[in-house]
């Protein structure tokens, strides 16, 4: 069994990249809006969707996958205008609700288009090579290096840029960040479409391993927000390291055995929740910044 | 039990005998849905319309309930009613043993925690595979009887079914108008604050959680013996989902929008299922790349953009929209203190 583990190991790092993509959406929205936004997972099956209809019509890869981000962005700042601005007064229980009836509709409209026909997408290099008594797809360096690239951005952009100030101003303390001139209802469209292109690129990257489905999006949504919450909700750099975690967790569930796989996840979820209502991190609480 | 509850529940039963004597079977069978699902959406409501706690893994309830009295009739050859009776018992102890840990999370966290309990239960029953079946689940389950009575048809079932959604809806009614309902709807306005009042607040977020799950688990044992059949398809996420937009469609807090929500709910899904196809074949001719039929559950869309809009626009539901439009009605005849009375009046 031991000699399997550095192919669990490699395997569930691939994965756990795709989950840190989609829990660094998750994290943008919820530290800046309050909103556990449970249609993240939905922006990660627009992307893969989308980028496969444009690669059918024949354009470019990369092309095709940023003009698929680029719609979901669109969309997700679509969602944050349409349908959550309008119930901003009302309370989170009943943000969430919204927003699993934005993930069941978005799902409905991706039916109607797509069908429930699973659709392939080429790997963008094919092959796979041997690292340390692993086999490694090709495809896992692409997701890997997509996750680097996108940390790297992500942080440049918060850090380094007056609009990423004004996103960090507002997950501190939106009235403090009104007052210095930011406006908190921009900026929470802002995160959506950060948060939509994120998934959107899990979506694009993640699209050759799995076939894209209508309803792909759901488990991956939930293991993105699992990631999400073990990284503590609103740290970026937790996120990343809860998805990478959550997928190594995963895989070696699965490798001993591989009908609970699923149930893995959301015993941890579990733990890490009642761990963080009774455990050392307790008192942490909400609040606190990107 | 308010007076107006009483003549609703009186109402509601001859109605009910009305309905049972005139209807046709896909009409009752219809119903029998509508009953099951209200059933378990009142549990849902006391939960999260009066006290706050909102579950997303409420059909687990109802799969326990339902896996319960299968098992139990159909490996012990166990009366169906001592079934139904171990059904609810069960959901109810598995419940208190969730409930201890899972309670102490508090707002979006509790929702999260019960969305993955449900999970694993549905994992559960997929891959438990010697005892419950698997994916495919078993049949064979009983049909109720009474002394030499047989219950067999629709018709049989939909007086079953809602005389005892008559009796919850009378113990939930009797429930939330007596001091334990105002506990709880004081526990949705401040944990803290009633605290502070010396009560125990775990134990009332616990008894209500106990107690919505009984009422799951009824409404699973019944569905068990009136489909004859289970499997996990029945107890998803997604069944959570809706039964929260049953509740939320009707008013969370309050029992007989539960039960509106859910007949409302039931029949807008069947519409838009017998209506889809139409407006598929009308997209299918404006651009032919989209599939002409895509199978699968089309009714998604409707059912999510309905959830959406409900909690966007009507968040009190049906019964919130339609206490606002009494109350605006009894204040229009003095003007002057309307706007003062209306705003005292709706301390929510």
């Amino acid at each position: 069994m031991l000699a399997q583990a550095p192919q669990w190991i490699a395997s569930g790092l691939t994965l756990g990249a795709i989950y840190a993509l989609i829990a660094l959406g998750f994290v943008m929205i919820y530290a800046v809006t309050d909103v556990i936004n449970l249609a993240q997972g939905e922006f990660v099956m627009l992307g893969a969707l989308l980028a496969i209809t444009f690669k059918r019509q024949g354009w470019p890869m990369l092309a095709a996958a940023l003009a698929a981000v680029a719609l979901t962005v669109a969309v997700g700042a679509a969602v944050q205008l349409l349908a959550l601005r309008p119930a901003r007064q009302a309370s989170v229980l009943t943000l969430i609700i919204i927003t699993i009836g934005v993930s069941i509709a978005l799902r409905g409209a991706a039916l109607l288009l797509w069908g429930t026909d699973p659709y392939p997408l080429a790997p963008f290099s094919v092959g796979a090579f041997d690292l340390g008594g692993a086999v490694v797809k090709r495809q896992s360096l692409w997701i890997a290096g997509t996750l680097i690239a996108a940390a790297v951005a992500l942080w440049a952009f918060l850090n380094h840029t007056m609009l990423g100030k004004g996103l960090r101003a507002c997950a501190i303390n939106p009235l403090a960040a009104r007052l210095m001139g930011v406006r908190p209802g921009r900026m929470a469209t802002l995160s959506f479409a950060l948060g939509a292109g994120l998934a959107a690129v899990a979506g694009v990257v993640i699209a050759p391993d799995t076939y894209a489905t209508y309803d792909m999006g759901f488990g991956l949504g939930l293991k993105g927000f699992i990631a999400a919450i073990i990284g503590g909700l609103t740290n970026p750099a937790g996120a990343v390291a809860g998805g990478l975690l959550l997928g190594v967790l995963e895989a070696v569930g699965g490798g001993i055995k591989s009908a609970y796989k699923d149930a893995v996840a959301f015993v941890i979820l579990l733990l890490v929740l009642l761990a963080r209502r009774f455990g050392p991190f307790a008192a942490g609480g909400a609040g606190g910044g990107l | 039990m308010r007076r107006v509850d009483r003549l609703g529940l009186a109402a509601l039963a001859v109605v009910v005998v009305v309905l049972g004597w005139t209807l046709g079977g896909s009409q009752l069978s219809l119903l029998n849905f509508v009953g099951l699902f209200a059933i378990s959406a009142i549990g849902l409501s006391l939960l999260a319309g009066y006290a706050g706690q909102v579950s997303l893994g409420h059909a687990a309830f109802y799969g326990i309930g339902a896996y319960t009295s299968a098992l139990l009739t159909t490996r012990l050859g166990l009366s169906p009613w001592l079934g139904l009776a171990a059904a609810i018992v069960a959901s109810a102890a598995i419940a208190a043993a969730v409930g201890l840990p899972l309670l102490q999370l508090r707002g979006h966290y509790l929702s999260i925690g019960t969305l993955g309990f449900g999970v694993i239960v549905t994992v559960i029953l997929n891959e438990w595979t010697g005892v419950t079946g698997g994916p495919s689940g078993f049949g064979g389950v009983p049909d109720f009887a009474l002394g030499a009575y047989g219950f067999r048809n629709d018709r049989d079932y939909f007086f079953l079914i809602w005389a005892f959604l008559l009796a919850v809806i009378a113990l939930a009614l009797n429930l939330v108008n007596s001091r334990v309902g105002r506990i709880l709807r004081a526990l949705r306005g401040s944990e803290v604050a009633v605290a502070t009042l010396g009560v125990p607040v775990w134990r009332y977020k616990l008894g209500v959680f106990v107690v919505s799950a009984a009422y799951a688990g009824l409404a699973g044992g019944l569905y068990a013996h009136y489909l004859r059949f289970v499997n996990p398809a029945a107890f998803t996420l997604r069944v959570s989902v809706e039964l929260l937009t049953m509740a939320a469609v009707g008013g969370l807090a309050s029992v007989w929008g539960a039960l509106v929500g859910a007949a409302a709910v039931q029949l807008l899904i069947s519409q838009i299922r017998d209506q889809l196809p139409r407006l598929q074949e009308g997209l299918h001719r404006l651009i032919p790349a989209i599939p002409e039929r895509p199978g699968g559950e089309q009714e998604l869309i409707a059912f999510g953009l309905l959830l959406m809009l409900i909690m966007i626009y009507l968040p009190g539901g049906i019964a919130g929209g339609v206490n606002t439009l009494l109350r605006r009605r009894a204040a229009r005849p003095d003007p002057t203190i309307g706007a003062a009375g209306s705003a005292a009046a709706s301390p929510e």
